[in-house]
């Protein structure tokens, strides 16, 4: 399903909608989210804020605005940062690079999601470890180019070209041409 | 900036993760609605960060979906442009903020009470520790009168009428004299309040030949009852009283003889 095909959908507002945006994105999001929570528990309860933010919200996005996945991953990592704040979570804002989503695969300790988890993690490690902190900060911690650029000490111009390549690779081996 | 260059930026992947200003944005939603490669692109672009999330998330269990669906779907549903009026929902909703007003006008009024009671039992404090000190101060006088009182009935103290001299001549004032407990004590009673900067200040005198010994300045005559302990001074013969300046004199000044008996 395209996003216009799913957007026309949601307007609609009705339990075949939800289902429509829930199959597309929950678990994509709950993936940014659990990568800032760390807690399986309360990232289910940041994911259920930000469908119903969604939800609400929904009349106040247009194309013009970019993409329907940008606003709402946009929506998800507001979301759990402000959650991080407002619990004066262990992990302040100031460690949220500590750990990168590679990480996550490491204390993921479901059984069911185990095989899948290694299978995974082996796709992922082929991405160079420079890689998986570039994309780690700026697509899944929201960080600006100049926050990177200072978190990785690498020169800021460089910054948007290392993440395309970046991008590039990982498309290279998900084979998303 | 041809088309490849333009995707080789880096700007379309900054796009889709949301890092773009509004102005930049705008920019690249121009370009992919004119250029059928660049939303190619970003949606390549979207995909593969979609299936990165995808696959490092946990499992999420499938009453998440209902737990969702629920809050959602019964809560948000009810407005597809028109409203619609569900008088028992209506009222739990008042009832909700009628509820809430209740309680915070219950909390403000409970502040108010505890701040009041506060008060109070800071000002009974307050009044407590004042009525100490004034007991205190009290049974301080009251020591001090039933001293002076046994002094006066004591069989062995002798009183020394003084009587009013030239300055002023009503005026009269008492010695006490303790012989055994070699106690003086002296009723100012009967002078009349010193004018301001000035004290009275008693004499023992012994008379031949007239030798004036101080044996105490009394600041404010009107304390105490007027009974005031000075110092002793054995074999004294006569009394006197003068008015000094604040502080007292080395010798009398005798114009300001006030007055004078002998023993």
């Amino acid at each position: 399903m395209t996003q216009e095909e799913l957007l026309a959908q949601i307007y609609k507002k009705d339990g075949k909608a939800f289902t429509a945006l829930y199959d597309m994105y929950s678990k994509s999001l709950y993936g940014v989210i659990y990568n800032l929570i760390k807690d399986r528990e309360e990232s289910e309860d940041v994911l259920q804020e930000v469908f119903v933010k969604i939800w609400k919200n929904i009349d106040s996005y247009n194309e013009t605005k970019g993409r329907f996945f940008t606003w709402i991953l946009n929506i998800a990592r507001n979301t759990s940062i402000d959650r991080l704040r407002s619990k004066s979570h262990n992990n302040s804002l100031k460690n949220l690079s500590a750990d990168n989503f590679v990480h996550i695969l490491d204390h993921n300790t479901s059984v069911t999601n185990k095989i899948d988890a290694i299978g995974i993690k082996e796709f992922i490690n082929k991405l160079k470890p420079k890689c998986i902190k570039l994309i780690d900060l700026l697509f899944f911690k929201g960080y600006t180019q100049q926050e990177a650029s200072e978190e990785l000490e690498i020169p800021l111009g460089t910054v948007k070209t290392q993440n395309r390549n970046c991008i590039s690779e990982l498309r290279n081996i998900l084979q998303v041409q | 900036m041809n088309t490849e260059e333009y995707i080789a930026s880096g700007i379309l992947e900054l796009y889709v993760f949301g890092l773009l200003s509004e102005s930049e944005n705008k920019e690249v939603n121009d370009m992919a609605h004119k250029n059928e490669a660049v939303q190619a692109e970003i949606l390549s672009i979207e995909k593969a960060v979609i299936n990165l999330s995808y696959s490092v998330a946990p499992h999420l269990s499938a009453a998440n979906y209902e737990k969702i669906r629920q809050q959602l779907i019964d809560k948000h549903n009810n407005n597809n442009g028109v409203v619609k009026m569900e008088p028992k929902r209506g009222m739990s909703q008042y009832m909700g903020w009628a509820a809430a007003v209740i309680l915070s006008f219950g909390l403000a009024y409970q502040y108010y009470q505890t701040d009041e009671a506060t008060k109070e039992i800071q000002s009974a404090n307050a009044k407590t520790s004042k009525y100490e000190q004034l007991v205190a101060s009290l049974e301080q006088k009251n020591n001090q009168a039933e001293n002076a009182l046994n002094v006066v009935r004591d069989n062995a103290t002798s009183v020394v009428n003084l009587a009013g001299q030239e300055v002023a001549p009503q005026s009269y004032a008492k010695v006490y004299l303790n012989k055994n407990k070699r106690e003086i004590y002296v009723d100012l009673a009967g002078l009349p309040t010193p004018p301001k900067g000035k004290v009275y200040q008693v004499w023992a005198l012994k008379l031949d030949p007239l030798t004036p010994t101080s044996i105490g300045v009394i600041a404010d005559k009107n304390a105490d009852y007027g009974i005031f302990k000075v110092d002793n001074n054995d074999g004294a013969q006569a009394f006197g009283i003068t008015l000094e300046p604040a502080g007292g004199s080395p010798s009398p000044t005798m114009e300001q003889l006030y007055t004078l008996g002998k023993v």
